[in-house]
């Protein structure tokens, strides 16, 4: 057991962080600059910074040559995410087109395709959204309504999506749309990806509790789609949407600050009965929770490295990764505003400790249990596929997608 | 970066699971609370000093085997996920810990090799009785020789020897003293869990070696306490893990409104809920292993965070195991008790969680200031 870096890997961390140190500023206590400026300016601040990344070799550093990358092992891009992570970079505007397009595009793509579609992806250039969920259709996304037909050499879409991220700013999307309703749902699924500017497509942005507009609700009315754009067989779209999921949990993992630490640095400056907040014992019994849930999160993490690097499957323990960090980004927010007691409601950034980072997490977190898979939906998984117990049994799994009970 | 036991390890871990399947099911351990005259496994403890268990991170020139401390970690897990019923933490975790840091090199040549061999049992007596023992309200006095009470004393009715913390003078200091001795009485005292017996010791004059440096003795008790921390972390490990798999099996195969109560989501969730706690101490404690096993400066920090959650994840996993269970789960025959019992013996052993809370933010506390 030891946590040192093969000499290799040693080698490539410095250049990364002689790199990183060259073009970008290390991260501060404060929200981090994606979260500071408004959509359009971070979207153009994260194009840059993806197209210097790529540039410099270090964007999707795994991914085969032919479709853009280095082919280069894992821990390398690990290794570069891990640095990366201390510096006040954009973030977030194209996990979604990486984390998940990319992939499944990989596997089901031509290999004209590929070679059109990936490396703007990569550089930065073309943003990608993943059109799954609908307002019928949530943790029981199979169910979604959103419809197909064949026309001539292309298909028409009609139907709505929701809890679409970034689709204002996207150039292309992922699609789930069902063909057939007198099929059981699983089965009347087929799989697309489509241009975003088409003609009927209609984005209207949702306001989020934080104030924010990150999703929007999709429009579609007789959007006309190539056949060609078709991602495996028709009929095969939730596997091939299954295929995309397992890649966002890898790629929803974790949580941005306030962590323990932010929370030790705030209790040592605030006050409880003329003494620092930190020295009471009620608050330290808190932050050594988090602790416990921040180092674990950190240390399942280096387990699933090791596995990486020595070319072995990881276990499943990263399954926790979400469940544990995004409840805990809540609680800590909130404990965070109550040190400050009466004045933990202000969310100036101007007037606050952090730059109101407490306040604006304490806004934001409760998305974070819901996304990319909600708590109860990821403790299902937990449950079925790595302690292996039974299945729910579903009352609507082998009937006729038209029969199904709907409800409002 | 290489965060995961050795092959070499691992299958020491899977030899000594497989000896404990054989040697120590959860019969044998039933057998020790039931039976008020049979204080531990006799027969289990001797096998596994034929095993050389106890000597594993022993140095060879003191009679050990010589491995480490992560070789030591996971046996440790096995005796946890075993609930085996002997002294092996007091005698290897505490007393061969204390005589390995504080003792001399007459103490160690002549301690040592027959506590790897599990020949001489020793342990180590903190608690004055209910409260936190702190070195103001210690009673228990050296002064040339050693008056006062201690309990509980794990293993102290079956221990040879014990390493008794005490005031002496302005300070406070360790001492070995032979526990068939003159100005010594033991009695058992009933505990949560009487699979591991708990003595009440009273000193009256008792003659008392001196163990480490004069005056420096909570300060050594810490460091010991810190070492026992990561290995009493890896026995609750695997008591956790032995809850989870047996509430997994009942889930499966109890049936309830016509089908197994595993696909109901209340039961999902609960279990996966212990599973994410496992988890997290799993990490933990593997960190606090490596730490032990390299005397690293994270130590003290690392093995608080490990005791933190390895102390959460029993006591979470052997409370939800019952419930799993219902009605059954209740019962004295049912195995389930065997380690909500344990959970909470191990828990409070070496201090309660609270305790190890604030030591944890004080070892980060400490960090920051450096």
């Amino acid at each position: 057991m030891d946590f040192n870096d093969t000499p290799e890997q040693a080698a490539y961390r410095a250049e990364v962080r002689a790199w990183l140190n060259a073009n970008a500023e290390p991260r501060r206590d404060r929200p981090s600059v994606s979260r500071r400026l408004d959509a359009d300016e971070g979207l153009a601040l994260a194009k840059a910074w993806q197209a210097r990344k790529a540039e410099a070799g270090y964007a999707c550093r795994h991914w085969p040559e032919a479709q853009g990358g280095q082919g280069r092992p894992m821990i390398e891009t690990i290794i570069y995410d891990q640095e990366e992570a201390g510096y006040d970079v954009p973030t977030g505007f194209f996990s979604i087109g990486l984390g998940m397009c990319g992939p499944v595009m990989a596997q089901y793509a031509t290999e004209e395709q590929k070679a059109r579609y990936i490396p703007p992806m990569i550089r930065g250039d073309e943003v990608w959204c993943q059109l799954f969920s609908e307002p019928a259709a949530g943790s029981d996304v199979a169910g979604l309504r959103t419809r197909c037909h064949r026309d001539g050499d292309d298909w028409v879409v009609n139907g709505q999506k929701v809890w679409t991220s970034g689709a204002h700013y996207s150039d292309w999307g992922i699609l789930v749309a069902r063909h057939d309703s007198s099929l059981p749902k699983h089965k009347g699924l087929t799989f697309f990806f489509i241009d975003m500017k088409s003609p009927g497509i209609e984005i209207k942005p949702i306001k989020q509790i934080n104030g924010g507009s990150n999703f929007n609700e999709v429009f579609f009315t007789n959007v006309r789609v190539p056949d060609s754009q078709r991602l495996g067989a028709i009929g095969e779209g939730w596997q091939v949407a299954i295929t995309t999921l397992m890649n966002e949990r890898l790629a929803v993992g974790g949580a941005p600050p306030p962590d323990f630490r932010e929370v030790m640095k705030l209790a040592a400056a605030c006050e409880l009965d003329g003494r620092p907040a930190l020295e009471d014992s009620s608050v330290r019994e808190k932050i050594a929770d988090w602790y416990v849930e921040s180092m674990g999160m950190a240390h399942t993490k280096a387990r699933t490295l090791t596995a990486l690097s020595q070319g072995k499957v990881p276990g499943p323990e990263n399954s926790i990764g979400k469940v544990v960090s995004a409840s805990k980004l809540q609680n800590v927010s909130s404990f965070g505003a109550d040190l400050m007691d009466m004045g933990g409601v202000i969310t100036d950034p101007s007037l606050m400790p952090s730059d109101a980072l407490f306040q604006q997490s304490f806004l934001y977190s409760p998305g974070l249990r819901i996304a990319g898979g909600t708590d109860e939906i990821l403790r299902n998984i937990i449950a079925e596929r790595v302690l292996g117990l039974p299945g729910e049994i579903r009352v609507d799994r082998d009937v006729p997608y038209n029969d199904i009970p709907t409800g409002n | 970066m290489n965060f995961d036991f050795s092959d070499a390890q691992k299958a020491l871990k899977q030899q000594t699971r497989d000896f404990l399947r054989a040697a120590c099911d959860t019969t044998v351990p039933r057998r020790v609370l039931e039976d008020a005259d049979e204080p531990f496994a006799r027969d289990l403890w001797q096998q596994i000093g034929a095993n050389e268990s106890p000597g594993i991170a022993v140095p060879e020139e003191y009679g050990g085997i010589g491995f480490g401390y992560l070789e030591l970690c996971v046996v440790a897990e096995e005796l946890g996920r075993a609930v085996a019923p002997v002294p092996f933490s007091s005698s290897v975790y505490l007393a061969t810990e204390a005589v390995l840091l504080g003792g001399s090199e007459e103490q160690k040549q002549r301690l040592l090799p027959r506590l790897a061999t599990g020949e001489t049992i020793g342990t180590f007596a903190l608690s004055e009785g209910p409260g936190l023992a702190t070195p103001a309200n210690l009673q228990a006095t050296l002064s040339g020789t050693l008056s006062g009470t201690k309990m509980p004393v794990p293993d102290g009715d079956i221990a040879d020897f014990c390493v008794v913390v005490a005031k002496d003078g302005d300070g406070v200091s360790l001492a070995l003293v032979d526990l068939d001795g003159r100005g010594v009485s033991r009695e058992p005292v009933e505990t949560l869990d009487p699979s591991r017996s708990h003595a009440r010791i009273t000193f009256d004059g008792a003659e008392a070696e001196p163990l480490g440096d004069a005056g420096q003795g909570w300060a050594l008790k810490d460091r010991v306490f810190d070492r026992a921390a990561v290995l009493l972390a890896m026995e609750q490990l695997g008591g956790a893990d032995a809850c989870l798999q047996m509430a997994i099996g009942y889930a499966k195969g109890r049936y309830a409104f016509g089908r197994p109560i595993g696909s109901f989501q209340a039961i999902k969730h609960k279990l996966a809920d212990i599973y994410i706690k496992n988890e997290l101490a799993r990490a933990n404690c593997y960190y606090g292993a490596w730490a032990l096993s390299t005397d690293a400066p994270e130590l003290p920090v690392a093995a608080a965070a490990a005791r933190v959650a390895a102390t959460q994840a029993f006591h979470f996993a052997s409370k939800e195991n019952i419930q799993t269970h219902g009605g059954i789960g209740f019962t004295w025959e049912s195995d389930c008790h065997l380690y909500y019992r344990r959970s909470k013996l191990l828990a409070l052993s070496i201090g309660s969680e609270r305790v190890w809370k604030d030591r944890l933010i004080s070892g980060l506390e400490r960090q920051e200031a450096a």
